[in-house]
């Protein structure tokens, strides 16, 4: 039996040169904003670096009572230990910026209308679970910090009118953070989370397939004679894996240069240590919040209730952009749908500053 | 007239075959050096009981703390580095230890002073509980004897 026959064989069965033939016929556009083709790419390799480093993790990681004391283990004392833990906290967050990159990007080049609707849901969904992805694998070491962000984290679900105490207590796992809320967190991370993640990224990769890569509309107004296309295979993926490779790099740096620190076990008598603030891509909902708590007439708990409807509002506005801006052209609404875009990235940014700025 | 042309021709096409051949080499090497450099600290990891466990096996000699105090017949389990390993007190008030790893497939085996005998459950393999010696069933070698030296405090065992 030749190679030849063995891929007939094959290929009859599952049809691969269907498949062959559409990754042939499959072309990427070429224009000024080609750069940000790359970022959905990026954030897919960090999250399967993530699959793969977080595996490795599981291996000697052990929730419960003893979670502190088997990352100790894993930091200090495997070999090599320490690596594999900063490079999956390292991934983490270049995850959530890769992604971010990614939001903006399709945001601003309005790859979001028709028909790439259900593209721009899904990746919001796939951001929103990245997101509770890393507020939950940062309480599995059980250090103070972890313990702490997780405290003032489930303040947020616990400020709901009504029935929030009761959602922050099923999140805990009780009236406070303990070994249950790590039990709990470890099922949500590495079994929950991904049961869902997994699903919906293969539905948000096939519509990628399905629609081909969006043009900006400063390209779409061009004839089509005079845009300018590169085949996928192999002259696009051979970028894709070159970028794969860079972000492959910075991660490598990041992880050995900049270990992920190891603070004190988890105490719930001892006081929160100085400087305390929460993960970057939580400051900004954060500080919103600290704002708004401040302005007089809403201090306290009515504060607090504004501030999470004001947030919800805003992202509710920013996942139902395709159907409010939905026409090919940029007219009025484009302009406005633009500028919301700008005000959000400005929002999220000063809030960001402030927040560190005001850090004690 | 066509001479010098093809010639220089010749010579480019075969630097170019060269260049390109080297600069596979090249990139083949790295590849394969960058790839060494990732999967060095993964099996270093995976590895890391396995090399604690070969650093426990290095022992040379356990103590055990009162077990000067072990009744005649009986048996004591202990741990001699990381494998299983027992010291009887024989009726005849003699000590033997040795390790408890049946030599077949490695199961644990066990001492019964009713029959005077080390047996193993897994596939009926018996030993001479004095010498170690494999005295009848599968087990294809003895079992090694350990030198056992009993104090005021408690019984050393060494290897012999």
């Amino acid at each position: 039996m030749t190679a030849k026959t063995i891929y007939q064989w094959t290929d009859e069965r599952l049809g691969l040169s269907e498949l062959a033939a559409f990754a042939r016929h499959k072309t990427v556009p070429v224009h000024s904003q080609s750069f940000w083709y790359y970022w959905g790419g990026i954030s897919l390799f960090l999250f399967l670096v993530q699959c793969f480093t977080g595996v490795l993790l599981l291996v000697y990681y052990r929730p419960g009572a003893e979670a502190f004391e088997s990352v100790r283990q894993i930091t200090f004392v495997m070999h090599f230990g320490w690596l594999i833990r900063s490079a999956h906290a390292w991934t983490a967050n270049l995850f959530i910026f890769a992604i971010l990159v990614h939001m903006f990007s399709v945001y601003f080049m309005k790859a979001y209308r028709k028909p790439r609707e259900f593209g721009w849901l899904s990746g919001m969904a796939l951001l929103g679970i990245a997101s509770v992805f890393g507020f939950s694998g940062y309480l599995l070491p059980m250090d103070e910090l972890s313990y702490f962000a997780t405290k003032v984290g489930l303040q947020i679900p616990a400020a709901i009118p009504y029935i929030g105490e009761a959602i922050a207590n099923m999140l805990r796992g009780g009236t406070d953070v303990s070994e249950f809320t790590v039990q709990r967190f470890f099922a949500l991370h590495v079994v929950v989370l991904p049961a869902i993640f997994l699903p919906l990224l293969a539905f948000h990769l096939w519509l990628v397939q399905r629609h081909g890569n969006a043009v900006p509309p400063c390209e779409e107004a061009k004839p089509s004679a005079e845009r300018k296309t590169i085949p996928f295979m192999p002259n696009f993926l051979r970028k894709d894996l070159a970028m794969w490779l860079i972000s492959l790099n910075i991660l490598a740096l990041l992880a050995s240069v900049f270990p992920w620190g190891l603070g004190k076990q988890y105490d719930s008598l001892a006081p929160a240590p100085m400087g305390i603030h929460p993960e970057w891509y939580f400051m900004s909902p954060f500080e919103m919040l600290k704002l708004l708590g401040m302005v007089k007439w809403l201090q306290g708990e009515p504060g607090e209730i504004a501030g999470i409807l004001l947030f919800t509002l805003g992202i509710v506005l920013w996942i139902l952009i395709p159907f409010y801006d939905t026409k090919k052209e940029s007219g009025q609404r484009a302009r406005a749908a633009h500028y919301f875009g700008l005000l959000a990235v400005i929002a999220l940014l000063a809030t960001t500053l402030v927040g560190y700025w005001t850090i004690r | 007239m066509n001479g010098p042309t093809s010639l220089t021709n010749l010579v480019e096409e075969t630097n170019d075959k060269t260049t390109r051949r080297f600069f596979m080499a090249a990139a083949g090497a790295a590849g394969v050096a960058y790839t060494a450099a990732l999967a060095y600290p993964i099996y270093r990891y995976l590895a890391s009981p396995a090399e604690m466990a070969m650093e426990a096996t290095a022992v040379t000699e356990v103590t055990l703390k009162d077990a000067q105090k072990l009744p005649l017949g009986s048996v004591l389990m202990f741990k001699f580095g990381t494998a299983p390993a027992m010291l009887i007190h024989h009726e005849d008030s003699r000590w033997i230890a040795l390790t408890a790893v049946c030599t077949h497939l490695g199961c644990t085996v066990q001492y019964e002073p009713q029959a005077d005998r080390i047996h193993c459950a897994c596939h009926g393999g018996v030993y001479d509980p004095y010498t170690g010696a494999n005295v009848s069933g599968p087990p294809p070698k003895p079992l090694k004897l350990f030198k056992v030296a009993v104090t005021e405090t408690g019984v050393d065992v060494s290897r012999a």
